[in-house]
């Protein structure tokens, strides 16, 4: 990582020059960098260990960890990849992350991975996966069915003999074996990574003029690459080094992010928000490696732990169905928690689950007396003079109400 | 040329009035509270265990369609995209949201609150999302059975476990809701009727193979699905499919192939413009195409390659039903697999793939099937857009473009084929 240029960004001037970005920099690099250097590096430093690319949103990292390999999320291409190949195979109406997911693949971007695994968060990207098996025949590709019924008490064990099967096929493909004791290793790093996750943005909370989002972000997306062991390095750093941050408080409404659980709103347009006058409190980017509420226990067996996890201490994600505690319910949990003024619903064109959801979201923000905001974005867009005027004038009418 | 479809039959006769009867039941359930009604997802349905509790299925996607067929889905689609559904939402869910706000149903009775929404998951997200609608604006129980998606060939057996597991924690709550107990033998004759039912759809879908097919495995045979949906698991629907098993097998014995009226044979992928069905059914009966299999038509279940419910093992049988007899929850490469069996042993011309903006299950990554069946298989393949419900998705004259040119292309490919032959002999 040290030896990725630091990138100049005209925006972060504007924004708060007293702020020390240590991290954020090289963090943007990271996750921008399509030939995946981190991972490559990762391979050439453990030579014939594996990596495995998972699509969003949730996949058991403990699991691909304790086989010794190193899990990979992936978030689509940006505005970095010319769509030759994808259109062709999934046609109109159809998400952009799951066209560049593909696209990378056929331009060759995925051959530092010996596997790619998916999950049912969507139609499009369920058979994006067989897509893929097809495409590439040769490589591991591999779909887990995360169940939609957790209030059955047969979710668990379901979960336990989907996982099982996984273990199964990484033991073929790395030719080790996973014990108990690897695996509950494992759940204590991701444990520790997510604890400071957690805490980061707790802390961050009642000050968030001290770390802007686009760093907070960076920093979090930057987990998707690197090994959980460096990643957490970086958080304490963060988690350090906030109260030492001075940070000039500025004329912001307190901002909750919900939608962009899968494909990822480009920086940029994070940035735009914040200058507009947002401080986003809480966001769901980048759900994956945050997907516990609490710590998995390490006291038992471990897969049956994070079976019970998933089902029932995940946070909430409009890929997860679970009617004991409705997600509408969730977010105005999450608004009142966070004291947020506003709910932005920053939702990817043609992801139909957060289209869907945000119908429930919206007559429950109403009932609530909660002012949102709905806004719609692409990965790959690169403009945003539109989304600006709507999400200044959002704000404009929230601070002089 | 025949450019018109005739609808006529005692089998369409029968259709209509047992559909009929199927509302007048719902009507009944909306007027007294009797029978206690459940709402599911047509695809991997368990209906056989409603009878055990003497229940009748509601089917929303039966009624959006009901409502596209009779032009009637344009005004709920708008209501709710005004509540904040998407353009790009399916349109099944808007139109059937919309209807029952505004209090529309297909045939102007009434449709009861259901006792339960049962959310048979079988590989359709939207069908989640739909459900807990469904039981957010009626204030419904919901009850999410998660069938586990069909990542192999076959089903693992966590899998069948799963599904059985949940099957029973059905029941308890049926039991609790309906105050009815669950009557096991009336389940196990349910499933008797199911199995006799597959085998007379099965024996009808392999009829197709005759040519001139005595019907057509696309159009006909969406007539043929609503009994086989609401009926399979009761005598009536044994009933049905003898009557339309035995008028399509004189219609083979009757027809002489003259070569006319079946110029083509095709298989068709994905389900049907429902509110413009006419204009797009003409557009090939106006090459004399017939579809000879569909996969559209597999939704409520596939069975022509065997599979039956069986009343031996009930709870297992129903549980199979639901992972891996129905096209929806087969993995994207089975359907492949579906479509080339249907080529070859229905012997068929080509492929039309049909994409529908509202279904992302069927319709998401459609291009590599054809790049598929075109560039691997070297099948004549046709892929064409519209939707299945919103009027406003159909492009008559694109359409209609693109089927002439498709089918022009055929011909010539038949012709100098004959040519070639007739030259040799």
């Amino acid at each position: 990582m040290e030896k990725l240029t630091e990138r100049q960004n005209s925006n972060e001037s504007s924004l708060s020059s007293s702020v020390p970005s240590v991290v954020s920099p090289s963090c943007e690099d990271v996750i921008q960098d399509l030939n995946f250097t981190t991972v490559r590096k990762w391979k050439d430093q453990h030579p014939g260990a594996k990596a495995i690319g998972y699509f969003p949103v949730y996949a058991p990292l403990e699991i691909i960890h304790a086989c010794g390999m190193l899990p990979v999320g992936l978030n689509g291409a940006g505005d970095q990849l010319d769509i030759q190949y994808a259109d062709a195979r999934f046609g109109s109406f159809i998400c952009s992350i799951v066209k560049t997911t593909l696209e990378m693949g056929m331009t060759k971007h995925l051959t530092p991975f010996d596997g790619l695994l998916f999950s049912t968060i969507c139609d499009s990207a369920r058979n994006l996966a067989f897509v893929f098996k097809r495409n590439f025949p040769e490589q591991y590709v591999d779909f887990l069915h995360l169940p939609h019924n957790p209030s059955s008490e047969a979710s668990v064990d379901f979960l336990m003999s989907e996982y099982a099967r996984l273990q199964e096929n990484l033991e073929q493909l790395g030719g080790t074996k996973l014990t108990d004791a690897a695996l509950n290793e494992s759940i204590e790093l991701y444990n520790e990574n997510r604890r400071l996750t957690r805490r980061l943005y707790d802390e961050r909370d009642g000050n968030p003029q001290l770390m802007r989002t686009s760093e907070l972000y960076a920093l979090i997306r930057a987990g998707n690459f690197l090994p959980v062991e460096e990643h957490t390095k970086l958080l304490k750093q963060a988690v350090d080094e906030l109260p030492t941050r001075a940070g000039k408080q500025r004329d912001s409404i307190r901002v909750v992010i919900e939608g962009s659980f899968c494909e990822q709103p480009p920086v940029d347009l994070i940035k735009i928000m914040e200058e507009a006058g947002c401080y986003i409190v809480d966001d769901d980017f980048v759900l994956g490696p945050r997907w516990f509420t609490k710590d998995v226990s390490v006291n038992g067996n471990p897969m049956r732990a994070l079976a019970d996890a998933y089902s029932n201490a995940s946070v909430y994600s409009s890929m997860r169905h679970d009617w004991r505690n409705p997600r509408h319910k969730q977010l105005i949990e999450k608004a009142r928690r966070r004291k947020a003024d506003a709910v932005i619903l920053l939702i990817a064109k043609f992801c139909e689950p957060a289209y869907f959801d945000y119908v429930l979201f919206k007559q429950e923000l109403e009932k609530e007396g909660i002012p949102h905001l709905l806004m719609e974005f692409e990965e790959k867009m690169f403009t945003f003079e539109r989304l600006r005027t709507e999400i200044e004038t959002f704000v404009e009418s929230l601070l002089f109400d | 040329m025949t450019t018109q479809t005739e609808y006529r039959s005692q089998l369409h006769h029968r259709q209509k009035e047992l559909m009929v009867k199927w509302y007048e039941r719902l009507n009944e359930a909306a007027e007294t509270g009797e029978p206690p009604t459940v709402s599911m997802m047509i695809s991997g349905n368990c209906v056989e265990l409603l009878e055990g509790f003497s229940a009748v299925p509601i089917y929303p996607e039966v009624n959006a369609l009901q409502l596209a067929i009779r032009h009637q889905s344009l005004e709920p689609i708008l209501l709710a995209e005004e509540l904040g559904y998407a353009a790009d939402n399916c349109a099944y869910v808007k139109a059937d949201i919309g209807a029952y706000l505004r209090g529309i149903t297909p045939t102007g009775g009434k449709l009861p609150k259901p006792t339960l929404v049962l959310c048979n998951f079988v590989g359709c997200n939207t069908y989640l999302k739909w459900f807990e609608h469904v039981a957010e604006f009626t204030g419904a129980p919901l009850y999410t059975l998660d069938v586990p998606f069909m990542r192999y060939d076959e089903p693992t057996h966590a899998d069948i476990e799963y599904v059985v597991k949940q099957l029973k924690e059905l029941i308890k709550r049926l039991e609790d809701l309906t105050g009815r107990k669950f009557d096991y033998d009336r389940f196990k004759e349910a499933v008797r009727c199911s199995s006799e039912v597959e085998n007379l759809w099965s024996r009808i879908k392999h009829l197709a193979k005759h040519s001139p097919s005595p019907f057509d495995a696309y159009f006909d045979a969406i007539t043929l699905m609503g009994p086989l949906y609401v009926y399979r698991a009761k005598p009536e629907g044994v009933e049905f499919f003898e009557i339309a098993l035995k008028e399509l097998q004189e219609k083979v014995l009757n027809e002489r192939d003259d070569g006319e009226r079946e110029q083509f044979r095709v298989v068709i992928e994905g389900p049907p413009p429902y509110p413009h069905f006419r204009t797009f059914r003409d557009m090939f009966a106006k090459w004399n195409a017939t579809a000879v299999a569909s996969t559209y038509s597999t939704v409520g279940g596939l069975w022509e390659f065997g599979a039956r419910h069986d009343p031996s093992t009930p709870f297992e049988s129903v549980a199979r039903h639901m992972l891996e007899h129905n096209v929806t929850n087969r993995n994207y490469l089975q359907r492949y697999d579906q479509i080339k069996k249907y080529v070859e042993d229905w012997n068929a011309d080509g492929v039309i793939i049909h994409f529908v903006k509202s279904c992302r299950l069927f319709s998401a990554g459609q291009g590599d099937m054809r790049d598929y069946f075109t560039k691997t298989l070297g099948i004549p393949t046709l892929y064409i857009e519209s939707d299945l419900e919103d009027p406003r998705y159909f492009s008559e004259a694109q359409l209609k473009n693109r089927i002439d040119a498709y089918f022009e292309a055929l011909e010539h490919q038949k012709l100098s084929h004959r040519g070639i032959e007739e030259r040799r002999n």
